[in-house]
């Protein structure tokens, strides 16, 4: 059974655990830094569709399929689906689940959802509802950039603070198991909103919710940044991650090397031309499942606070002159489960 | 949060790069002025098959809108337009990428709903505004350029 402590902190009693996990990526992803770590890398774009929103479901069905298959687990295992990503009206989840008859709870939170859809998965899992529960998010370039920003031939060009849409998804599969990782930990964030009214600077929006989750939580654990081998915020990209070291710098907390982003991780900034960094709800979940996870089980990684960040915006509203309300919840993974 | 929303707002500022104006200006200057010599060399090519200065200008118009159309279908205009900025976005091979790119993008959704009604989705304020002002400047000619 979860106990509720304050402040949106839950801790998990019976010490859930990620079973399984699967990634599938694009083939900018797969040619990044972390390129070896996913499951699935697709050379097409397009995943074999002929629509960029049929495509992100096609690729969030490959992370989800692949999370079946290396935990060995049969579809009809899953009692829910926890799903997001950045579509309208989460149909990038919706169009992917629609015809294996699970039990599904779309999501959305932006690109905080795969910290907030484990999060739900955690606490199901804890308290025995249902056997496994999948939290599985994605997002995809092509789809996201039409929906939020200009046509793919348009001749724009990006302010240096603009974040690269991943193309990408992970599926984390969550239950009652005596193997790690095992969620210790998750505290809901609050809705944090500085003023920032730039688009192109998600990162800038975005940190002041990660800075306040994180803060909450070590409060709340009665932790610091010294118990975690990684924190691991997702994704701030560089304009974010560096104003939340300045954040906690004025509290006089040192995050130093031990604090690392997913949008920083997945690409190659400079070779790969993608501003300050990666971003998108399957960003965070991709490096989670594919990166943090595998090293989590093997014992190279303790302790990780996971706090993937979402902007919680639209095109309209930004249009409307309204600034840009920033959310992050965070979820503590261990190897341990004492 | 310890900041206020002004305090904050510098800190943002203070760790958000500004764009490399060294880098970025010439670059505009250079690929912006390159069109504009094909457009040159062009009109004194047509002007050279015996066509007047209004019909070969008419003629070399058409030829860029139609380049970049091409080089945006090829996903090309784009490539060059990240680089170039300004000197891709200001000359009419510009407005011709921002005409196309809406159209190719948006046939998923149908030739009405998809092409027709998004085709002029970040062109439409130029149209409008445009129509508008040589409308009103022509209001103002008419009134005072008979005297």
């Amino acid at each position: 059974m979860s106990r509720y402590i304050k402040g949106g902190t839950v801790i998990m009693e019976t010490l859930p655990s990620i079973v399984s996990s699967g990634t599938a990526v694009g083939r900018m992803e797969g040619e990044g830094p972390l390129g070896s770590c996913f499951d699935y890398v697709s050379e097409d774009s397009g995943f074999g569709e002929n629509t960029w929103e049929k495509a992100e479901s096609r690729l969030q069905q490959h992370a989800f399929e692949q999370a079946l298959l290396r935990g060995s687990i049969a579809e009809s295992d899953i009692s829910f689906v926890f799903a997001g990503d950045l579509l309208n009206q989460c149909t990038g989840s919706a169009y992917s689940m629609r015809n294996n008859g699970l039990r599904f709870v779309g999501m959305y939170g932006a690109c905080s959802t795969m910290a907030e859809t484990l999060c739900m998965a955690a606490i199901f899992a804890d308290n025995s509802v249902g056997t496994l529960c999948a939290a599985l998010t994605s997002s995809h370039f092509c789809s996201a950039e039409r929906q939020f920003r200009f046509p793919e031939t348009y001749g724009g060009q990006r302010p240096p603070t603009a974040q690269w849409t991943a193309t990408a998804s992970g599926c984390a599969v969550v239950g009652a198991h005596s193997e790690a990782p095992f969620i210790k930990v998750a505290t809901v964030g609050t809705i944090i909103d500085m003023g920032i009214k730039d688009a192109n600077n998600m990162g800038a929006a975005m940190a002041p919710a990660a800075y306040d989750t994180l803060k909450t939580h070590f409060a709340n654990t009665e932790t610091q940044p010294g118990n975690y081998d990684l924190i691991l915020t997702g994704d701030l990209g560089y304009v974010g991650s560096e104003i939340l070291r300045d954040l906690f710098l004025q509290d006089g907390v040192t995050l130093g090397d031990r604090y690392n982003d997913c949008g920083l991780m997945i690409f190659d900034r400079e070779k790969q031309d993608v501003h300050a960094g990666g971003s998108g709800c399957g960003c965070s979940a991709a490096v989670l499942c594919g990166h943090i996870l595998p090293r989590v089980k093997k014992g190279e990684l303790k302790n990780v606070l996971f706090a993937a960040t979402g902007a919680l915006m639209s095109p309209t509203l930004v249009q409307q002159g309204e600034s840009i309300p920033g959310i992050s919840h965070c979820v503590h993974i261990s190897s341990s489960c004492e | 949060m310890k900041l206020t929303e002004k305090e904050y707002g510098v800190l943002a500022k203070k760790r958000s790069p500004n764009s490399r104006l060294y880098k970025t200006v010439p670059v505009a200057f250079a690929v912006g002025g390159a069109i504009c010599v094909i457009g040159q060399f062009l009109t004194e090519l047509y002007k050279s098959t015996g066509l007047d200065v209004s019909a070969a200008g008419t003629l070399t118009s058409v030829t860029l809108v139609f380049m970049s159309a091409v080089l945006t279908g090829f996903g090309l205009y784009d490539k060059l337009a990240k680089h170039a900025g300004a000197g891709t976005l200001v000359p009419i091979t510009g407005f011709a990428n921002a005409v196309v790119s809406p159209a190719l993008e948006f046939k998923t959704e149908g030739y009405v709903l998809g092409v027709g009604a998004k085709i002029f989705i970040i062109a439409g304020p130029v149209i409008v505004y445009g129509l508008a002002a040589s409308a009103f400047y022509g209001l103002l000619l008419f009134i005072f350029g008979q005297a």
